[in-house]
């Protein structure tokens, strides 16, 4: 649900990392506020476990600069990838504008990558969306693994709607702003034809 | 469609500020905040500067969220108010309408029951504008007339807020 005020002449959107456990959608918001101008980003909240798994939620508030003499602003959140955490991942897609599903690339996870899809499908319809429509991008993230699937193979599995898909490798920033960029694309575009 | 947007225009802005600026002076507290249950602050009154308005509201609103989900897991609609005490300040957070929260922050110069009373007060002020809002927003929608302004957004645009 995107914040349009016309007072402050602000824009927010809300957009939710999403994907199975240890794909790197914490990583990939922490290479975004690493190397985000510090005067454009906000503080990053991790509400995680002492042995840094994500918990409930990281939230990572940027400023992106102006359109049509509104200033943009994007909030990041990150869902907790554990299986057992369900109900947390359900609250925190309540008004997103956009998806991006963090996938790892790792052969031994295309199966939790597939479930994590069904999962978002869930979810997403649990909260009125449908994961058909809504901006959503596809991230084949930890490209570097010598275990890594081919991205053919990825596409055949994990690609359902011709959505963007881009290769990551999100420790080192490789893809990251691309990804953010793509879904950011769409919420504005959405908002362009509404 | 669940993607209903929240378009606040300047008339009803307004509004809202002045009855959380009112709030925050009758309830002698320290700071109002009054963010969406998406987690975007909406207005605020008070010493702002001395607090993280953005993480509140993103926290405030998983807080409320969470709730929520308690509140379902026991059989309840909703938990509407919460509250939290600290040794110095303490938080008062009450659900307004269908989508806002409501935060006061007071210290020992006010007292729960005083907050709680002129939230009261506020909150049914709150909705009635939230309401409006809605209402506006509807008749937005209809309007072929209104020309929103991000009707134009080109490529460019976007490749611009990325530096491109």
């Amino acid at each position: 649900m995107t914040f349009i005020n016309y007072a402050s002449r602000e824009i927010n959107c809300k957009i939710v990392y999403y994907g199975p456990g240890l794909c790197g959608k914490t990583t990939n918001i922490q290479w975004i506020f690493e190397q985000a101008n510090p005067e454009k980003r906000g503080k990053l909240v991790s509400l995680a476990t002492e042995t840094d798994r994500t918990l409930f939620f990281d939230f990572l508030p940027l400023d992106m600069g102006t359109v049509k003499g509104f200033k943009v602003r994007f909030h990041l959140y990150t869902v907790p990838g554990q299986v057992f955490y369900d109900a947390s991942r359900k609250l925190i897609l309540r008004g997103c504008d956009g998806m991006i599903f963090v996938a790892d690339s790792q052969r031994q996870r295309m199966e939790a990558n597939i479930e994590s899809i069904a999962n978002l499908a869930t979810n997403l319809k649990e909260n009125g969306f449908d994961i058909r429509s809504i901006p959503y991008v596809l991230q084949l993230n930890k490209r570097d693994m010598p275990t890594a699937a081919p991205a053919e193979e990825m596409e055949r599995l994990l690609r359902f709607r011709n959505e963007p898909m881009i290769e990551a490798v999100a420790n080192q920033g490789t893809g990251v702003i691309e990804t953010l960029k793509a879904c950011a694309r769409q919420i504005l575009m959405d908002l362009q034809r509404s | 469609m669940a993607k209903l947007d929240l378009v606040m225009f300047e008339e009803e802005y307004k509004l809202l500020q002045e009855i959380i600026s009112r709030l925050q002076v009758d309830s002698s507290s320290k700071v109002v905040f009054l963010v969406d249950k998406n987690g975007q602050q909406i207005a605020a009154s008070g010493d702002v500067r001395s607090i993280d308005a953005t993480s509140l509201a993103s926290l405030t609103a998983g807080n409320v969220a969470a709730t929520d989900g308690l509140a379902k897991l026991i059989g309840e609609k909703e938990f509407t108010l919460l509250f939290h005490e600290g040794e110095k300040d303490n938080l008062h957070i009450s659900i307004v309408g269908k989508r806002g929260i409501l935060v006061v922050i007071f210290d020992m110069n006010s007292s729960l029951a005083l907050v709680r009373l002129r939230v009261k007060k506020a909150s049914r002020d709150l909705q009635e504008i939230f309401e409006k809002v809605e209402q506006r927003a509807q008749t937005v929608a209809g309007d072929s007339s209104f020309e929103s302004p991000f009707s134009e957004i080109t490529d460019e645009d976007i490749d611009k807020l990325f530096g491109d």
